[in-house]
C-alpha cells in the first residue's frame, strides 16, 4: 500500500470518515491511536456547529464534527478566505478584515454569522473567544449552545485571586504565601518559617520576577526583607510584600479533566509541559516521566474536586507547578480545550472534542475513572514559523513554498491548518502545526518524533525544527530531567543550532560532497542527440574542497554508480543514496547509518544548504581548482551592522523614540516593533548620532528592512 | 622577470624564421655561420636542429602561458581577478581546452613595438575550443597582463578565427572580456580588428549562441562586441562597461561620476539594462556560466537540450491554487508560480534587477529547456512599459532563434500610461514585444493567471499571435480594461455605478468570454499547470511553422 505523499486535509478527513464508518481498519490515516472513540450514530446531536476560530484548531474541530455527522460553519477574516479550515467547513462566513480584533474577536460579526447560518452551537477552540464570559453570555441569550463550561466557571477560574481561593476551599494544594504589610524582620521570619523554606520575597507591586529574592534560611530572609521593603517603598510607594513558597526547578504539569452537566468528572492523566520559552510551551508529553501513580492520583483527584467545586462541565485543564520533591501546587485552570490536547487523546483513546460536544448537548460521560488508561507514550512538538536563533523563537512570516507533512510515517499525527501555498501572516499565531508522535514506550515516541522532524518539509518560512530536534536528543531531556528553566539552562547563550560532533561533521561534509558529485554527474547527462563528447570518460574521482563555517576541508570522492566513497580527515566513508535531485528529502546511508537530510538550496557557485539533525548548515563545495583560485577572490566587505538597525522580524512599528540628529547611547531603545502580539524593543548597538530614521509609528516592516541608520560619530 | 627577459631575447633571435623545414635549416646554418664559425659545432647543430625547434616551441609555449609575466599575473590576482588562462580552465571541463594561435604575435612596428620585449606569443588573448559538461564551445579570453588586454590586429584575428570555426561546426562562442580597449600603437589596424569582430558578431547572431562575460574593463568601441552578443554578464566590483570613462565624462559634461557608477555591474544590471546578470567574483561568474550554458542549444540547428530529470512531469503543485489573491488589486509574486512549475524549482533569471515588472529566464520542464516570460504583479502591477517590453522582446527573440519553447504567464493590467512613456516611445518599444511574440515559431504556451487587459492581452503570446496552447486559470479576467474604467465609458451617466460595475465584473472578470470564443483552449486548475505544460511540450516537440520568405523582417527598432 503506497502511502499518499501529500493528502490534503479534506482528503484525510474523507479517508478517516470512510475508515470510521466502514471499519475497514486499514490506513486510518494518522488516527488509530489518537481518537478511537466510536461515535454512536443513534445519539442525537447538534445539526450544525459554528467554529469561532481559525487554523489548526478549527480544522481539528471540523474533523470530529464530520465524524459525528454535524454540519460545520467556519468563520474567517478576509485574508483567510482561502484557508484550510474555510475549505473544510460546509459553510464559511467572512467576519471582517485581518486584525483579530476586527474578525475573530468581533463578537457582533460572529453573532451575526451564527444567526445567518442558524448554527445551534459554537465551539470556540482555544484563544480568541474561548474564555470570554461575555461571549458565552451572548450566546446563551440567543439560545445558542457554547461548547465549553458555563459562564460561572469561566468567570471564577478567569480571576487569579478568586480561582486560588476556590482551589484552597476545594482542598487543592496552593502555593503557600503571604501578601500584605510585614511589620518587621521578625514577622518576616515567622511567616517564612510557617511557609517553609525556600521562600521568595518581593514587593507586591513589582511585576513578574522583578526584585525577587530567594531565601533559604532566616538570615537570607532578614536580608531579603530589608531590600524588598526598601524597594517596595521607594520604587512603588506601596509597602506590601509578597512572601511565597519558592519552587525550585519547577515543572509545569497539568491535568486534563472532563466533566459533564450531571456532576460526573474524570481526570484524564497529566501532560508534562515543562519545556517552555517565555511561558510558551514548546514540547509536551503525556504521561510525565516524573509522576508516580500516587502523585498522579492525588493531582487528578484534586483537579476533579476543583472542577466539581465550580460545577465545571466540558473539558478543562488544571495546571500545577511541581517541585523537585513532587510537591505540587495549583497554578490556574484553563476553561477550554488546550493546544496540547492531542497527546492526552493519544494515551487515553478519547476524542476530547467529541466529548465536549456530547457534554454540551447534555449527555452523561460514558466512562468511569477506572476506564481511563495510560496507553503508551505521546509527544507533541509545536512547529512554529519562527527563528529559534533569536531568543528561542521570534516570529517569521512568508509563503509556504513547499510543505509536506511526515504522514508517511506511522504513529504520527499532524494537526495543522495550513497547506502548501498558505501564507503565514503577521496577523495570527505563527504556529505551523502540532506534530504528535506516539509509541508504546517513551523512547519509541521520541525516536519517531526525531524521524518525523527530519522528514518534515517546510520551505518558505523560517521554522523551529532545529530547536525542537535538538531538545529531543539532549541527554537531559532523554533522561526526563527537565524543568521550566530547561531552555535557559541548556542554552545559556541562546540556541545556536545543533553543535556538530566530529562524526556528525564528517557525515555532513561527506553528504554535501556526494551531492555535489551527483549534481555534476547529472549535469552532463543530456538526453537524445546533444553532441556530447563521447571520447571523454565519466569522471570517477573528485578532488573537492568544502568550506563549513571558517574551516576548509579537503575531500576526495570516488564514484561508482550510486555508491560514493568519501575520503576526508583521514577517514573513509561509504555514502549511498538514490540521489533524487528533485526530492525535497535527501535520504542517505552513511556507513550503514540512515539519515534523512534535506537540501534547502544549492547554486552554481557551489553553495548548498543542508538540513542535518534539524539544523541548516551552509557549505560551499568547490572542486580543488576552483578552490585554489578562489583565494584570489576579494573578500566582500559586509555592511557595517553596527550602524544599521534592521527589523529582526516582520511586524509593525509601535513607537520610534529618536529623530535624526539625536545622540543615542549603546543599548538605548530606539524603536519598538510589534509582531504577533509581542513587542520587541530595538536598541542601539553603539553610541552614535542618529543619521536617518526610515520608519515611523504605524509602519509595517518586513524582516531585514532598515529601521534606523546611525552616523559614524 | 630576468628569466622572462632572457626568454624574450632568445625568441626574438629566431624572430623572422620560416617554419618550412628546408628553409629553416638552410637559413639557420647561414646565420649560425656568421655567429659561430666553428664547423664542428655547426655539424652538431645540424644533427640536433630538430630538437632545437622543439626547444623553441616549448619556450614559446611557456612564454605564452605566462602571458605578461609573473609580476603582472600577481597584479591581476591582487585586483581580485584571475588570469585569462585560469578563467578558461575554470570555465571548461578539465583537460578539454584546445588552444589555437598560441604563436601568433602582433605585427606592429611603430613606437618600438617590434622590440623583443614587446612581443608576446599569443598576444593579448587566449583562444580555442573546449567542452562544458561535454558539449563543444569556442572561447576567447582577453589577457589583461599583456598590454592591458588591448586589442591588436592579431588579437582580433585570433578571435575572428574561432568565431568562424564556431559557425562552421555550430557551437557557441563565449568571450571573456578584460581589455583596456584598442591598441593605440596599432591605430586603424586595431579599429579594423574591432570591426571584423563586430561583423562576425552580427553574422553569427542567431546562428550560434554568443555570450560575453565582462571580467575587467571594456571601454570605448570595444563595448559593442558584448552589446551585439546574446547575453552579457558582468563581475561585480571588477568589471566596467562604458563608451567613455569618468575623465572624459567630466571634461565633456562636467559630471562627476565614478567608474562604478558610470559603468559598473550595478548600473548595467539595474539601470541601463546593458548587462543581463552580475556575479560576485570571477570564480562564481565562471561556475554560473557553466550552469547557464547547459540551458542553451549549441546552434540554431540543434533542438533545445533535454537533461536527465528527476522531477515528475505530472507533479501537481497545490500551492498554485492559492497563489493568486482573491482581491484583484492585491499583488503576488510571479516567481512563486515559476518556481512551482519549473523542474526542481530551478530558474535562471535573466535581468533580475532591470524592468522588474516582467520576469524572463530559463528553466526546464521534464528536462527540456524552456524560456519563461511572465508579468510580475509585484512590481508596478506587472504593467508593460518601455523597458519591460524591450527586455521581454529580446528574450523572446533569443528563444525563437534557438528553438527554445516559450511559456508565458500573463497578469497584465495594460501598458503604462503617461507622458514619460509616450514621449519615450512606448508605441514603438511596445511594438517590439508584439513583434517578437508574433514572429516566433517555436512552441508557445500561454497561461493567463489573472488580468489580461487591453492591447497587452494581445501582445502577451495570445492565441491571435499563434499561441499553440493558451490556458486560463479560473482567476483569469480577459477584457479591454478593468471594471472601473469600463463602467465609466459604457454606463456614462448611469446613477448606480456600483451596480454597473458589478454587472461588468460578472460579465467580464472571468475566463468565460475568452473561453467561449476559443481564445483560450481550456480553463485549468492552477495546480495542474506543470502537468499540462509538460504534456503540451511533448506534443509540440515536432512543431514546424515557417514565416513567409523575406530577406529579414523589419522589427520596429
Amino acid at each position: 500500500m503506497a502511502a499518499p505523499r501529500v493528502t490534503s486535509g479534506l482528503q484525510r478527513v474523507l479517508l478517516m470518515l470512510k475508515n470510521v464508518h466502514f471499519k475497514l481498519g486499514y490506513r486510518i490515516v494518522a488516527s488509530r491511536k489518537q481518537y478511537s472513540t466510536v461515535y454512536d450514530p443513534n445519539e442525537k446531536t447538534f445539526e450544525k456547529i459554528l467554529i469561532a476560530n481559525r487554523g489548526e484548531i478549527a480544522c481539528r474541530i471540523i474533523k470530529t464534527c464530520k465524524k459525528m455527522g454535524i454540519k460545520t460553519v467556519a468563520v474567517h477574516s478576509d485574508v483567510d478566505s482561502n484557508a484550510v479550515h474555510v475549505k473544510m467547513a460546509d459553510e464559511a462566513v467572512c467576519v471582517g478584515p485581518a486584525p483579530t480584533s476586527k474578525s475573530y474577536l468581533n463578537m457582533d460579526a460572529i453573532m451575526e454569522a451564527i444567526r445567518k447560518t442558524r448554527a445551534e452551537a459554537v465551539h470556540p477552540g482555544y484563544g480568541f473567544l474561548s474564555e470570554n464570559k461575555e461571549f458565552a453570555k451572548r450566546l446563551a441569550a440567543e439560545g445558542v449552545t457554547f461548547i465549553g463550561p458555563d459562564t460561572h466557571a469561566i468567570q471564577a477560574m478567569g480571576d487569579k485571586i478568586e480561582s486560588k481561593l476556590i482551589a484552597k476551599n476545594a482542598k487543592v494544594n496552593t502555593i503557600p504565601g503571604f501578601d500584605g504589610v510585614v511589620k518587621d524582620t521578625d514577622q518576616a521570619i515567622s511567616i517564612a518559617r510557617e511557609i517553609g523554606y525556600p521562600v521568595m520575597i518581593k514587593a507586591s507591586a513589582g511585576g513578574g520576577g522583578k526584585g525577587m529574592r530567594i531565601a533559604w534560611n532566616d538570615e537570607e530572609t532578614r536580608e531579603g526583607f530589608r531590600f524588598s521593603s526598601q524597594e517596595a517603598a521607594s520604587s512603588f510607594g506601596d509597602d506590601r510584600l509578597l512572601i511565597e513558597k519558592f519552587i525550585d526547578n519547577p515543572r509545569h504539569i497539568e491535568i486534563q479533566v472532563l466533566a459533564d452537566k450531571h456532576g460526573n468528572a474524570l481526570w484524564l492523566n497529566e501532560r508534562e509541559c515543562s519545556i517552555q520559552r517565555r511561558n510558551q510551551k514548546v514540547i509536551e508529553e503525556a504521561p510525565s516521566t516524573f509522576l508516580d501513580p500516587n502523585t498522579r492520583k492525588q493531582m487528578g483527584e484534586q483537579a476533579v474536586s476543583l472542577a466539581k467545586a465550580v460545577q465545571y462541565s466540558s473539558a478543562g485543564t488544571v495546571e500545577f507547578l511541581v517541585d523537585s520533591q513532587r510537591n505540587f501546587y495549583f497554578l490556574e485552570m484553563n476553561t477550554r480545550l488546550q493546544v496540547e490536547h492531542p497527546i492526552t487523546e493519544c494515551i487515553t483513546g478519547l476524542d476530547l472534542v467529541q466529548e465536549m460536544i456530547r457534554i454540551a448537548k447534555g449527555y452523561k460521560l460514558h466512562q468511569k475513572q477506572a476506564d481511563i488508561p495510560i496507553k503508551g507514550w505521546a509527544v507533541e512538538s509545536r512547529v512554529y514559523a519562527e527563528d529559534p536563533y533569536k531568543s528561542f523563537g521570534l516570529p517569521s512570516i512568508g509563503r509556504l513554498s513547499q510543505y509536506i507533512e511526515p504522514l508517511n510515517l506511522t504513529n504520527v499525527r499532524v494537526d495543522s491548518g495550513i497547506k502548501e501555498g498558505s501564507d503565514i501572516s503577521i496577523y495570527y499565531d505563527p504556529m505551523i502545526s502540532k506534530l504528535v508522535t506516539y509509541g508504546s514506550t517513551r523512547a519509541e515516541a521520541l525516536q519517531r518524533m526525531v524521524e518525523a522532524l527530519d522528514s518534515y518539509v517546510i520551505r518558505g518560512v523560517t521554522h523551529n525544527i532545529s530547536l525542537l530536534r535538538d531538545i529531543l536528543i539532549h541527554p537531559r531531556f532523554v533522561k526526563g530531567d527537565i524543568s521550566t528553566k530547561f531552555l535557559p539552562e541548556v542554552y545559556p547563550d541562546g540556541f545556536k543550532g545543533h553543535q556538530l560532533s566530529d562524526n556528525g561533521r564528517r557525515e555532513l561534509l561527506a553528504t554535501a560532497a556526494c551531492l555535489y558529485v551527483a549534481l555534476q554527474l547529472r549535469s552532463r547527462r543530456f538526453i537524445g542527440n546533444q553532441r556530447v563528447s563521447t571520447s571523454h570518460k565519466e569522471q570517477n574521482r573528485w578532488e573537492l574542497s568544502l568550506k563549513l563555517d571558517k574551516d576548509t576541508h579537503a575531500v576526495t570522492v570516488f564514484s561508482t554508480g550510486s555508491l560514493f566513497t568519501v575520503e576526508l580527515d583521514g577517514k573513509r566513508l561509504n555514502v549511498t543514496s538514490e540521489w533524487n535531485l528533485a526530492s525535497a528529502l535527501l535520504p542517505v546511508t552513511i556507513d550503514g547509518t540512515q539519515r534523512t537530510m534535506q537540501c534547502l538550496s544549492r547554486d552554481a557557485s557551489g553553495n548548498v544548504s543542508l538540513q542535518y539533525l534539524g539544523t541548516v548548515f551552509k557549505i560551499q563545495v568547490l572542486n580543488r581548482k576552483a578552490a585554489d583560485l578562489n583565494k584570489h577572490m576579494p573578500e566582500k566587505v559586509p555592511e557595517d551592522s553596527g550602524s544599521i538597525l534592521r527589523s529582526p522580524m516582520p511586524g509593525s512599528v509601535v513607537a520610534v523614540s529618536v529623530k535624526p540628529g539625536d545622540m543615542v547611547s549603546e543599548g538605548q531603545e530606539i524603536c519598538v516593533i510589534e509582531a504577533m502580539k509581542m513587542q520587541n524593543s530595538m536598541t542601539a548597538a553603539r553610541t552614535a548620532k542618529v543619521k536617518t530614521v526610515h520608519c515611523k509609528a504605524g509602519d509595517t516592516v518586513a524582516e531585514g528592512d532598515i529601521l534606523i541608520e546611525l552616523g559614524m560619530d | 622577470m630576468a628569466a622572462l627577459a632572457t626568454l624574450r631575447n632568445a625568441s626574438s633571435l629566431f624572430g623572422g624564421y620560416r617554419f618550412i623545414y628546408k628553409n629553416l635549416v638552410a637559413s639557420r646554418s647561414h646565420v649560425w655561420d656568421s655567429v659561430q664559425p666553428n664547423w664542428n659545432l655547426q655539424q652538431r647543430w645540424y644533427a640536433v636542429s630538430h630538437l632545437s625547434v622543439q626547444e623553441r616551441i616549448d619556450k614559446k609555449r611557456e612564454a605564452a602561458r605566462l602571458g605578461g609575466g609573473q609580476a603582472r599575473i600577481e597584479a591581476q590576482h591582487k585586483r581580485g581577478k584571475l588570469t585569462a588562462r585560469e578563467r578558461v580552465e575554470l570555465l571548461l571541463d578539465p583537460d578539454t581546452f584546445v588552444e589555437y594561435d598560441m604563436f601568433v604575435e602582433h605585427r606592429c612596428s611603430d613606437f618600438g613595438m617590434d622590440s623583443a620585449q614587446n612581443k608576446y606569443p599569443g598576444d593579448s588573448v587566449v583562444t580555442g575550443q573546449g567542452r562544458i559538461n561535454g558539449r563543444l564551445v569556442y572561447v576567447f579570453s582577453q589577457d589583461f597582463t599583456v598590454f592591458g588586454g588591448s586589442l591588436s590586429g592579431a588579437h582580433a584575428q585570433k578571435i575572428c578565427k574561432i568565431m568562424d570555426q564556431a559557425v562552421l561546426v555550430g557551437a557557441p562562442v563565449i568571450g571573456l572580456n578584460d581589455s583596456g580597449g584598442a591598441r593605440i600603437q596599432e591605430g586603424v589596424e586595431s579599429l579594423a580588428g574591432y570591426a571584423d569582430i563586430f561583423l562576425r558578431n552580427v553574422l553569427v547572431s542567431g546562428v550560434v549562441p554568443q555570450i560575453s562575460l565582462i571580467m575587467g574593463p571594456c571601454a570605448g568601441g570595444a563595448v559593442y562586441s558584448p552589446a551585439l552578443t546574446d547575453f552579457t554578464f558582468m563581475v561585480k566590483d571588477t568589471s566596467y562597461l562604458f563608451i567613455t570613462g569618468p575623465d572624459v565624462v567630466k571634461s565633456v559634461t562636467n559630471e562627476d561620476v565614478t567608474q562604478e557608477e558610470l559603468g559598473g555591474a550595478k548600473t548595467h544590471t539595474a539601470v541601463s539594462g546593458v548587462a543581463h546578470r552580475a556575479f560576485e567574483n570571477d570564480v562564481e561568474a565562471l561556475l554560473n556560466l557553466r550552469e547557464f550554458f547547459n540551458f542553451l542549444p549549441l546552434s540554431n540547428k540543434d533542438p533545445a537540450p533535454v537533461m536527465e530529470c528527476h522531477d515528475p512531469s505530472d507533479r501537481l503543485v497545490p500551492g498554485l491554487d492559492t497563489v493568486v489573491p482573491f482581491e484583484s488589486t492585491k499583488a503576488y509574486d510571479m516567481l512563486d508560480i515559476i518556481h512551482g512549475i519549473a523542474d526542481e524549482r530551478d530558474f535562471f533569471e535573466i535581468m533580475p534587477n532591470y524592468a522588474k515588472n516582467i520576469v524572463v529566464g530559463f528553466a526546464r520542464m521534464n528536462g527540456r529547456t524552456i524560456g519563461i516570460v511572465g508579468n510580475q504583479p509585484k512590481v508596478a502591477s506587472g504593467c508593460l512599459d518601455i523597458n519591460s517590453s524591450v527586455k521581454g522582446a529580446r528574450f523572446v527573440r533569443f528563444c525563437d532563434a534557438f528553438n527554445i519553447p516559450i511559456i508565458t504567464f500573463v497578469d497584465v493590467p495594460g501598458f503604462l500610461p503617461g507622458t514619460a512613456q509616450e514621449y519615450g516611445g512606448i508605441i514603438r518599444h511596445g511594438a517590439k514585444l508584439l513583434f517578437a511574440f508574433a514572429e516566433a515559431t517555436v512552441p508557445k504556451i500561454t497561461i493567463i493567471t489573472r488580468k489580461a487587459y487591453g492591447g497587452a492581452y494581445d501582445v502577451m503570446s495570445s492565441k491571435h499571435l499563434r499561441g499553440d496552447v493558451n490556458y486560463a486559470w479560473p482567476s483569469a479576467e480577459v477584457a479591454v480594461m478593468g471594471a472601473k474604467g469600463a463602467v465609466q465609458i459604457i454606463f456614462r451617466g448611469k446613477e448606480n455605478q456600483a451596480e454597473a460595475e458589478a454587472e461588468y465584473v460578472e460579465t467580464f472578470a472571468n475566463p468565460f468570454p475568452a473561453a467561449v470564443r476559443g481564445f483560450v483552449d481550456d480553463i485549468i486548475q492552477p495546480s495542474s499547470t506543470r502537468m499540462r505544460i509538460c504534456r503540451d511540450l511533448e506534443v509540440l516537440v515536432n512543431k514546424c511553422q515557417t514565416n513567409p520568405w523575406k530577406k529579414h523582417a523589419n522589427i520596429p527598432l
